[in-house]
């Protein structure tokens, strides 16, 4: 099925088509390596029949749509309260050590991107980490290493 | 005080997401009962069990689903908040991922009540291992004829706290930029494409098979008078045995924190509870006798919020504590209104001096009274639930906010629990706030 076709697919389910907005750009980001580059907007834009400014409006108001490339997994550290309250920032610092990567930055290989996030409702099961949007639970900084090594054995 | 499990009731023994499990356990008879009701009839027994909201402002469902204008000829919609953000709340997670048919059967339920053959269950975009165990029961309770003429369709959101406001919710789901509607008009009147929209959490929902099962007049006997039923209560932080717990509104929170939670880890002292989600005003150890429902916790001039308290001992820097939770607040602050998008980043910018030693005393009522120029100045309460916290922190630990002005340093000397902790919003460039 085409990007359009799908998109318009989706867009039935809901009594105006606008509303499939959100489907569309995570639909557009799956097809263009993770991210929305410009072509990937227009083409939002052109299926659902409104405007690219519109809908990069919309995208850019949403932390899970990326408008600059990421890498192909994502580790992402949560460090909300209730996780910084019991050692989220040293989790943090074991992946910046693992991954030679500062939050925010993607691996020159293109493969990983870490970042941190605010709360993702793990509170109870802190440190919260979530790995290519998976979460895991009770994440010690000496779990880092092996997580990274099974994320590289994926790449 | 006995369990009583009514969200969770079964997950442990048997795996709920699926249907025929559910079913056993005497799974979707609700909503045979509840058909066989007129809506009307339906709309008095939810107001009889005197169910209040579970997703943090406490409004009654009965007197919700009254307010739905059935008669205005426009399709009336149901829309289920699961997008669950608030810092401390997990519960709805747990529903979603243990015993989605709970939820669907309660949507089926809430649609006939308010005549609504169209309902959205607005999910978080970062609980994609909810939405497609949801999405399989949803999918396989219609494939079973569930449904009749009611469509339900799981929506994903993208990653934006403020899309749990409701009106913000109902701008996302139109396909906008999730921000919050002037009100009047409220949602049952004008909500989803300016049309009648009953919105409910997720545990709110969840609660209607059993209501109808055992009678709202039984269900309004259980656990507080003036807010009846259980309650899934989040306990995060610094406790030995954190999670969720199911629990009889009224259970006092000492027995929360001490009993169910094995009490304070490591061996520290209790310094402050944060009851309902991050949002609210702290309490002292001294008030933890409190019991765990609505009016009891306005009493102490803080909120049920979320039913989700995180736990904070000794360790932890209430500047500290403070700053990070006005960083996430001003991330998550839509833009919309003036007061809370420019006043978090005032606020993160003072909290910053003080906890760097570079702040004077009067800076400690400056951040005050930023607070007061926030509360209650905006289409919604995001910016007041950066001030709640902040305000109660300065009022029941000002000696340690004062402490950093008079030491020109943090006074735990680097030894905080959450010491250089980092927020996304630190990384972010087009945020405008220099650390």
């Amino acid at each position: 099925m085409s990007f359009t076709a799908e998109v318009q697919k989706v867009a039935k389910r809901y009594p105006d088509p606008r509303s499939a907005i959100l489907p569309a750009l995570r639909l557009a980001q799956a097809g263009h390596d993770g991210w929305l580059p410009r072509e990937a907007i227009e083409e939002v834009a052109a299926a659902l029949e409104l405007t690219p400014a519109y809908c990069f409006a919309v995208a850019s108001f949403y932390d899970m749509f990326h408008l600059e490339p990421v890498g192909r997994h994502t580790v992402e550290v949560c460090t909300n309260l209730s996780c910084a309250l019991v050692g989220a920032q040293r989790v943090v610092d074991a992946f910046e050590q693992e991954l030679g990567l500062q939050p925010g930055e993607t691996s020159a290989d293109g493969e990983i991107t870490f970042r941190l996030v605010e709360c993702l409702g793990a509170c109870g099961y802190a440190p919260a980490v979530a790995v290519d949007h998976r979460y895991r639970h009770r994440v010690r900084p000496e779990d880092a290493a092996a997580i990274v090594e099974e994320i590289r054995a994926d790449a | 005080m006995p369990t009583l499990e009514l969200l969770l009731g079964g997950t442990s023994e048997r795996d709920l997401t699926r249907l025929s499990e559910y079913r056993a356990i005497g799974g979707y008879t609700a909503i045979e009962k509840a058909r066989a009701m007129t809506p009307d009839a339906l709309i008095v027994e939810m107001s009889t069990s005197n169910l209040r909201g579970r997703g943090g402002a406490g409004f009654p469902i009965g007197r919700k689903a009254s307010l739905i204008d059935r008669k205005s000829g426009k399709p009336k919609y149901l829309v289920v908040n699961a997008d669950e953000s608030e810092p401390g709340a997990f519960k709805d997670r747990q529903v979603l991922a243990q015993a989605p048919h709970r939820l669907v059967e309660g949507c089926l339920i809430a649609a006939h009540a308010i005549e609504c053959k169209d309902v959205f269950i607005y999910i978080r975009g970062e609980y994609l291992t909810e939405y497609e165990i949801l999405a399989a029961a949803v999918e396989e309770a219609r494939t079973a004829g569930l449904f009749g003429d009611v469509r339900v369709t799981v929506h994903r959101g993208a990653g934006a706290y403020i899309c749990g406001e409701e009106t913000a919710l109902l701008d996302s789901l139109e396909g906008r930029r999730g921000q919050p509607r002037p009100r009047p008009p409220f949602p049952p009147v004008q909500g989803l494409y300016a049309a009648p929209t009953q919105i409910n959490n997720v545990c709110t929902i969840a609660t209607l098979p059993t209501i109808v099962n055992m009678g709202a007049a039984e269900f309004a006997k259980i656990g507080s008078p003036s807010s009846p039923g259980t309650a899934i209560f989040s306990i995060s932080g610094n406790v030995v045995r954190p999670g969720n717990y199911e629990l009889v509104l009224g259970t006092p929170m000492r027995e929360l924190i001490y009993d169910h939670a094995g009490g304070i880890a490591d061996g520290r002292e209790l310094k402050a509870v944060v009851p309902g989600g991050s949002s609210v005003p702290a309490l002292t150890p001294g008030q933890i006798d409190v019991p765990l429902d609505y009016d009891s916790l306005a009493a102490l001039g803080t909120f049920f919020g979320a039913a989700s308290l995180i736990v904070v001992d000794d360790r932890c820097c209430m500047v500290q504590l403070a700053l990070r939770s006005t960083k996430f607040y001003m991330h998550e602050s839509c833009g919309k209104c003036t007061p809370c998008r420019e006043g978090t980043r005032w606020m993160v910018q003072i909290l910053e001096r003080i906890e760097a030693g570079d702040a004077e005393l009067s800076e400690l009522d400056l951040l005050d009274s930023v607070g007061v120029g926030i509360l209650g100045r905006s289409l919604c309460a995001l910016g007041d639930f950066a001030v709640y916290p902040v305000h109660s922190y300065l009022k029941h630990w000002r000696s340690e906010f004062e402490a950093h002005v008079h030491l020109g340093r943090c006074p735990f000397e680097g030894g905080s629990s959450i010491e250089g902790i980092v927020a996304p919003s630190d990384l972010r460039h087009d945020v405008g706030v220099t650390a």
